[in-house]
């Protein structure tokens, strides 16, 4: 009988029995939970692509063992908004058009969402050193930094 | 009144009306049945999926929606919308009355998936042919509906009018709404990129465009900000396991034992062993992962495959040459030469590169008794079809690809041997298998960009002229792998299966069109360093081969002013023999505010230097022309191109902000291969697995400022656009470094490293 643990993802409670209580957080999203994102990038905390938000920060889910996010609160992409009421961040990315094929979204977004909470006014040097690491392969880059700019810069 | 029967008739209807005009089109015994029944035209069933049925492209559906089905896809570059603003356009309907779906082979006909940056050049043409016959098809109804000759009827968002007859409206849904045309369009017999499909209806003049030449915003963006796009790695289906491969450790290992008691502990896991290909299968995803991390398994210790790193120019130099080609020289350039007042020569050095994918390659394989379902992100989703068909023995129409979005994909990368190895798995468990690669497998594993040596050479005479130009690229083959996935004994699955390697030779030259007179381009290509599934096999990379040619190229362009001095921008006017290249030098020169840049820049001091540098490009008909100002730190040797402009002539602008957002990541995309992107490896194995050893661009190096001049030519048909403006990046970048530091690079990337080592 493994570890019993409960998460609250995008507003709704889970308990899970973990056999293997070294599964990361980004199975029980995926494999359990059936949800569509966070994404497999690299399983090695080094791109971006399963990021969630726990406890609203941005954390990379394929290395947190989901044991360590117990009664935790997750975000995913999914929970910030919805296409009536999107989150402004979302809204953003939208009406600047940013991303190619999205696969890296999650880690931008997430980030971003953090980013404009703590740092509404962020300048150009702070959203470049928010986002450094995240990886994006298709070279979104400039799209994303004017997205966080109609944020930061409305503010 | 004929013109519009031929218009209305089909070859196969024709035969069954015995070609009756257009009177009897509405009586003829045929008609109840096939045409004229009470739910509207067209025919109940739908015909064949081939290529010249005008069925296979284009259906109107009752509530007045039209369906275009294209055989390309759209790997995040916006050409979904593209398409269905050609196809608004010649149907007359409203853009949002249109969807478009792509690439699933049961819907679709095999047009050669994202592919050469064709899916307007070449991909839109047949869609565009297509959908201007249907509107032919569907006046010639509504005619036939208003007894009135076609000339007479207007149409409006799919609406048809009967001109000074307010009341007589009907809508092409009600005309053939869930029905079929069974029109048969001519078609050229090729498949792939070079499928055409043509009708005999005239095509819109492009100055009565309405949709084509707006910024329709993709509707996929926010599909996936919201979490509601599936992408193929979404994909679940009943009874699926989950499958990972496991790589021999080094280069052209194989297997001599495996100890299955070694993931003995986990629960339900299947082993799978053809020969060296190893995968295991388990109910839960993090089980697969962990088992194939646990397997043992004795690989054989093979004598190294490669030679070091640091000989691999060395290698490729002295290395037999197993293929040659390039265009017929014109003069005699080696005489040319000896007769020069003076000559120069350089010779440049590109490394292999990975296509290293976001997410590495995803595919879900359903193999059944009778029939095959494939899901899949890969770009060719037809050729990963015929792949499967080919590995399992089995007709290419058993098998179904469904195309889904996946993570980007900038030519062969690791989609096609993922469908493979999922087929082998699928088949051997008897469940749906899904194969998703770990991040090594997509970084070290996939097909790489060529290393390349590029040796040029020029003659310049008494009075400052060039005369006489060499160049040559020596090369590994652009295709070690072939470009499409349907051949099993050109994937990883089927080499590590045993099955015969072979390689087509193949390499190029330089597109650009300047005219020395006297000059000389070939290419030769050396042979594989492994004659078995290799880590460094070579594919199609983005833009394939353009930015390694274009950098020795381009770069010597600069080489070649300064030793004539001229300014560079004035050295490429001059010599430059291409009226749309010109304008777009020109162009790119206006919006940077070029200032001739005459003579060497000698050895600037300070920490930090400012340059700016330019270069060309040509691939097929589009031209770009970039010019860069980049920033140079002496301590610590990084390049920061801060700032770019881009002039940019594709043809015909079919959707102006989505393809100011292709340039902007084509510019970041070659910016990340020109600065750091080289696959490292040691004499066993490549070493370059993951982010940290395989580093990419990070947002810090990102530019600051991209400007973009478009030259729209809207009397041209549309041109690619997906990866020209990647070829003149890591030239531009070099010629600017020049010019910041006095100091030329002629070994790509320009790295860190590189740079601090050539200031000490
Ligand atoms: S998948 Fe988690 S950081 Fe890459
Ligand atoms: S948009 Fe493709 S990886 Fe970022």
């Amino acid at each position: 009988m493994g570890k019993h643990i409960t998460l609250q993802v995008d507003g709704s409670s889970h308990d899970f029995d973990m056999a293997d209580p070294t599964t990361p957080l980004l199975y029980l999203l995926r494999d359990d939970l059936g949800l569509n994102n966070p994404h497999f990038g690299c399983g090695l905390s080094q791109c971006g692509a399963c990021t969630v938000l726990v406890n609203g920060t941005p954390m990379r889910s394929c290395v947190l063992p989901a044991t360590a996010a117990n009664d935790a609160n997750i975000t995913t992409l999914a929970g910030l908004g919805t296409p009536e009421h999107p989150h402004p961040v979302q809204q953003a990315f939208i009406d600047e058009q940013a991303f190619f094929c999205g696969y890296c979204m999650n880690g931008w977004v997430m980030t971003a969402v953090a980013l404009v909470r703590d740092k509404p006014h962020a300048t150009d040097a702070e959203i470049r050193h928010a986002f450094s690491g995240l990886k994006c392969r298709c070279g979104s880059h400039m799209s994303i930094i004017r997205a966080v700019k109609r944020l930061t810069e409305a503010a | 009144m004929v013109a519009f029967n031929q218009l209305m008739l089909s070859r196969r209807r024709a035969l069954c009306t015995g070609g009756a005009l257009f009177v009897s089109f509405a009586t003829s015994a045929c008609s109840s049945s096939e045409t004229t029944a009470a739910t509207g035209m067209g025919s109940a069933t739908k015909p064949a999926l081939t290529p010249p049925e005008l069925d296979s492209w284009i259906a109107v559906k009752q509530d007045n929606s039209v369906v275009g089905y294209f055989g390309k896809v759209d790997v995040g570059l916006g050409i979904q919308v593209a398409i269905a603003q050609i196809i608004a356009d010649e149907l007359d309907v409203g853009f949002d009355q249109v969807s478009v779906v792509m690439g699933d082979t049961a819907f679709t006909v095999n047009q050669g998936g994202a592919s050469g940056s064709t899916g307007l050049e070449l991909g839109s043409v047949s869609v565009r042919n297509a959908a201007a016959q249907a509107r032919a098809q569907l006046l010639a109804m509504a005619a036939a509906k208003f007894g009135a000759p076609a000339s007479r009827l207007t149409v409006n968002d799919g609406i048809v009018s009967l001109a000074d007859e307010p009341g007589k409206t009907i809508s092409y849904g009600d005309l053939i709404g869930g029905r079929y045309f069974d029109y048969e369009l001519t078609w050229n017999h090729k498949i792939g990129n070079e499928l055409l499909v043509e009708g005999t209806a005239p095509l819109k003049n492009h100055a009565d465009y309405r949709v084509v030449g707006k910024s329709i915003p993709r509707a996929d963006i926010a599909d996936k900000l919201f979490g509601n796009e599936v992408f193929n790695t979404d994909v679940r289906v009943p009874g699926m396991l989950h499958g990972r491969m496991v790589r021999p450790p080094v280069a052209g290992a194989i297997v001599v034992k495996v100890h299955p008691e070694s993931v003995q502990l986990l629960p339900d896991v299947q082993l799978v062993v053809h020969n060296n290909l190893v995968g295991v299968v388990a109910a839960k995803e993090w089980t697969a992962i962990q088992a194939a991390k646990l397997l043992k398994i004795d690989w054989s210790t093979p004598k190294p495959a490669f030679p070091a790193e640091a000989d691999l120019y060395k290698t490729i130099e002295s290395a037999k040459t197993v293929g040659k080609g390039g265009p017929k020289p014109t003069g005699d350039t080696k005489a040319t030469m000896a007769a020069a007042s003076k000559t120069i020569e350089a010779t440049y050095l590109w490394p292999f590169q990975s296509h290293a994918s976001m997410g590495p390659a995803c595919a879900i394989v359903d193999v059944q008794p009778d029939h095959v379902t494939i899901w899949t992100g890969d770009q060719k989703p037809h050729y990963v079809r015929d792949g499967v068909a080919a590995l399992l023995g089995v007709p290419a129409a058993k098998v179904h690809a469904i195309w889904l979005r996946g993570p980007g994909s900038y030519g062969r990368n690791d989609g096609g041997d993922s469908a493979m190895d999922a087929a082998v798995l699928s088949k051997a468990v008897g469940k749906p298998v899904r194969v998703q690669y770990m991040r090594i497998d997509a970084t070290a594993w996939d097909p790489k960009g060529p290393a390349s040596v590029h040796k040029t050479s020029a003659g310049i005479d008494a009075n400052g002229k060039v005369v006489a130009y060499h160049y040559r690229s020596i090369a590994f083959s652009r295709e070690n792998i072939a470009s499409h996935p349907d051949d099993p004994t050109q994937s990883l699955a089927g080499q590590f299966m045993g099955m015969p390697v072979s390689s087509k030779q193949a390499f190029d030259v330089p597109d650009e069109t300047y005219d020395f007179g006297v000059q000389h381009l070939d290419w030769e290509v050396v042979p594989a360093l492994l004659d078995r599934a290799s880590p460094l096999r070579t594919s199609h990379l983005r833009d394939p081969l353009g930015p390694q040619i274009n950098f020795a190229s381009e770069c010597f362009m600069d080489e070649l002013a300064l030793a004539t001095n001229m300014d560079p921008v004035a050295f490429r006017l001059k010599y430059l023999k291409d009226k749309r290249g010109t304008v777009v030098i020109e162009a790119a020169a206006k919006a940077a505010n070029w200032q001739p840049q005459m003579g060497h820049p000698g050895k600037p001091q300070g920490v930090l230097l400012k340059g700016r540098g330019m270069a060309f490009a040509r691939r097929k008909d589009t031209r770009v022309a970039v010019i860069v100002d980049v920033e140079v730190d002496r301590h610590t040797g990084r390049v920061w191109p801060r700032h770019w402009f881009v002039a940019h002539d594709c043809g015909l602008i079919v959707n102006p902000n989505t393809l100011r957002r292709v340039i902007e990541g084509n510019i970041v995309h070659a910016t990340s291969r020109a600065l750091f992107e080289e696959v490292a490896f040691n004499p066993h194995m490549v070493t370059s697995v993951d982010w940290l050893s395989y580093p990419i661009l990070d947002i810090k190096d990102a530019p600051e400022s991209i400007n973009i001049t478009l030259i729209n030519h809207k009397d041209d048909l549309p041109l690619g656009a997906g990866e020209p403006s990647s070829r003149p990046v890591a030239s531009a970048i070099a010629n600017a470094v020049f010019n910041a530091t006095g100091i030329r690079f002629r070994q790509a990337p320009l790295t860190k490293a590189r740079v601090k080592a050539a200031f000490i």
